[in-house]
């Protein structure tokens, strides 16, 4: 079963304001994103769960003119604050880099 | 309209600025902020950006729009548009006139905020919370450094009414300077709104993405973008990843006064290198700035050091632990309260990126690299601090150690670093003005 990093165009994370973390997932053509749709593997309880927050606080979109997903959600702490160990939310993306798609 | 680069004094080649020209715009600008790069730079008033590339940017397009008779509108000058960010733009502005004899009517639009007149709407009940923020107090707006409104269009509006050539704004939403622009020449907002979403980063609509110029055109029923490089295009899809950049919606972008909505556009190849765009909509929303603010939480001292130690790598969490109630006892008997100090410590090779979030927790390296540091009240307490951590970390046992020396190595002499000031970002708010303009106040002179 392939892994997400092997069949997406884009896999990212970055900051969305200084509270929010938002993370972009792409596909290379229509075809491919709409393979991946039919799964329904990436979808808002996906994103609740690799990151621990409450499902209710992602906001999800599926963005068909991209070939893209894009799920946000609350940053762990605020960007740069005491703790904060990425200030750009460039580097949170890796959980999602292992999801196995069933296509 | 030509938008130059994603940030001034990010650069962008002086040929693609001569051909976006020779299109004969009706302005030129560049977006100059960001909070990416995190709360410093509304704290402390610093640019983000280094003078000099500034000006060389800043430089080139009031030179180019002066010739060209055309405007060119800076938004969120200096990285996080507060008073002193606007006034290092606008010193470097004055060098240049200097230097190339230029005269013009300049605008400053400033967007630091009066603390007594938020208070005020805080009391009046027009101040709003966002997302999971408390509401706004008095203790937060006092301890704020700096506070800025994100300024709409309208203030750039009056500006361009009044006869302005050269714009330089405080902290803008980024779409502001061009969405003002199209706007003043009778365009919907939609469309107006949705080609400055388009140029605020520039080339980031174009593949392959680079800093450098896009030109925007805007119609009564559609926008239209194109690089300036000839070695640039836009695709359709380069197009369509701009509406995800950054925003937490692809389809839905809050502005001040409405949502542009995305979600019924249609994105059509114009040329080999150009993109049309149309179906977007603006859905008028009640009047709201949002606020910045920055508070100073302290002063931070740093030491860097990493273990080969295959022992100490085994049983890191218990050591970090014995290290920090060790340094806890040290420091308490200098008369230092524990209130005073925090420590924090980074594991690079374990979880130093993620923390909570690294999924791969029983993963180590054969190395690992450790970050501590202490924020503290004053910078004297984080030294004292940093100092006595470096010594227990290098010389503090666990069970089965073989190498006595030294449990770190330290790549510097000296180790510690004091990193000064450090900030956090204080404020989610929207405030209700009284008009769109009212916490813009603008300043005019001739040049």
């Amino acid at each position: 079963m392939p892994k997400l990093k092997e069949i997406a165009k884009a896999c990212k994370s970055k900051n969305a304001g200084p509270y929010e973390l938002t993370l972009d997932i792409m596909f290379e053509d229509a075809a491919t994103f709409e393979k991946v749709r039919k799964t329904g593997v990436i979808c808002p309880e996906l994103i609740a769960r690799l990151y621990r927050v409450p499902v209710a606080s992602v906001v999800f979109t599926e963005f068909p003119p991209a070939h893209a997903y894009k799920a946000t959600i609350e940053r762990r702490i605020a960007s740069g604050a005491v703790g904060d160990t990425d200030v750009y939310g460039a580097q949170q993306h890796a959980p999602l880099l292992d999801v196995e798609i069933p296509i | 309209m030509v938008s130059a680069s994603g940030i001034l004094g990010y650069g962008f080649p002086e040929s693609s600025l001569k051909a976006g020209l020779a299109r004969k715009p009706h302005m030129i600008g560049v977006d100059g902020g960001s909070s990416d790069p995190g709360p410093h730079y509304l704290g402390s008033g610093k640019p983000f950006t280094n003078r000099h590339s500034i000006k060389r940017d800043l430089s080139l397009l009031v030179r180019g729009a002066l010739a060209n008779k055309i405007p060119m509108m800076i938004g969120t000058c200096g990285g996080a548009g507060g008073e002193p960010h606007l006034q290092m733009c606008n010193e470097l502005l004055q060098e240049i006139s200097c230097e190339h004899d230029l005269h013009f009517k300049l605008a400053l639009i400033h967007s630091e905020q009066n603390k007594s007149w938020l208070k005020e709407r805080v009391k009046a009940n027009r101040v709003h919370a966002l997302g999971a923020a408390a509401p706004l107090t008095d203790a937060v707006i006092d301890r704020a450094e700096r506070i800025v409104g994100m300024m709409g269009p309208e203030p750039y509006r009056a500006a361009l009414d009044a006869g302005a050539q050269v714009i330089l704004a405080g902290r803008s939403t980024d779409p502001a300077p061009w969405a003002a622009l199209a706007m003043h020449h009778g365009m919907p907002p939609a469309q107006a709104w949705f080609s400055g979403k388009m140029l605020e980063c520039a080339c980031n609509a174009a593949l392959p993405k680079k800093h450098d110029c896009l030109m925007g055109t805007v119609a009564r029923d559609y926008v239209e973008v194109e690089p300036m490089n000839p070695e640039l295009r836009c695709t359709p899809l380069s197009v369509a990843v701009q509406c995800l950049h950054e925003n937490a919606s692809p389809v839905i972008h809050k502005e001040p006064g409405g949502i542009l909505d995305t979600s019924a556009c249609e994105i059509k190849p114009h040329s080999d290198r150009a993109v049309r765009v149309s179906g977007m909509q603006w859905l008028p929303q009640p009047y709201t700035i949002k606020l910045e603010g920055a508070e100073k939480v302290g002063y931070s001292a740093i030491t860097f050091a990493g273990t080969r130690d295959p022992g100490l790598i085994g049983q890191i969490d218990n050591f970090v632990q014995t290290v920090r109630e060790s340094v806890a006892t040290k420091v308490a008997a200098f008369n230092i309260s524990p209130e005073d100090y925090q420590f924090v410590v980074r594991l690079y090779g374990k979880n130093g990126v993620m923390d909570a979030w690294e999924p791969s927790a029983g993963t180590i390296s054969h190395e690992l690299g450790i970050l501590a540091e202490a924020v503290a009240k004053t910078q004297d307490i984080a030294n004292a601090v940093i100092s006595v951590m470096r010594v227990t970390f290098l010389h503090t046992d666990f069970p089965g150690r073989l190498c006595k020396e030294g449990n770190m190595g330290f790549p510097f002499s000296p180790s510690d670093i004091e990193r000064g000031p450090v900030y956090e970002f204080s404020l989610r708010h929207v405030v209700e003005p009284d008009d769109p303009c009212q916490m813009f106040p603008i300043e005019y002179a001739t040049v």
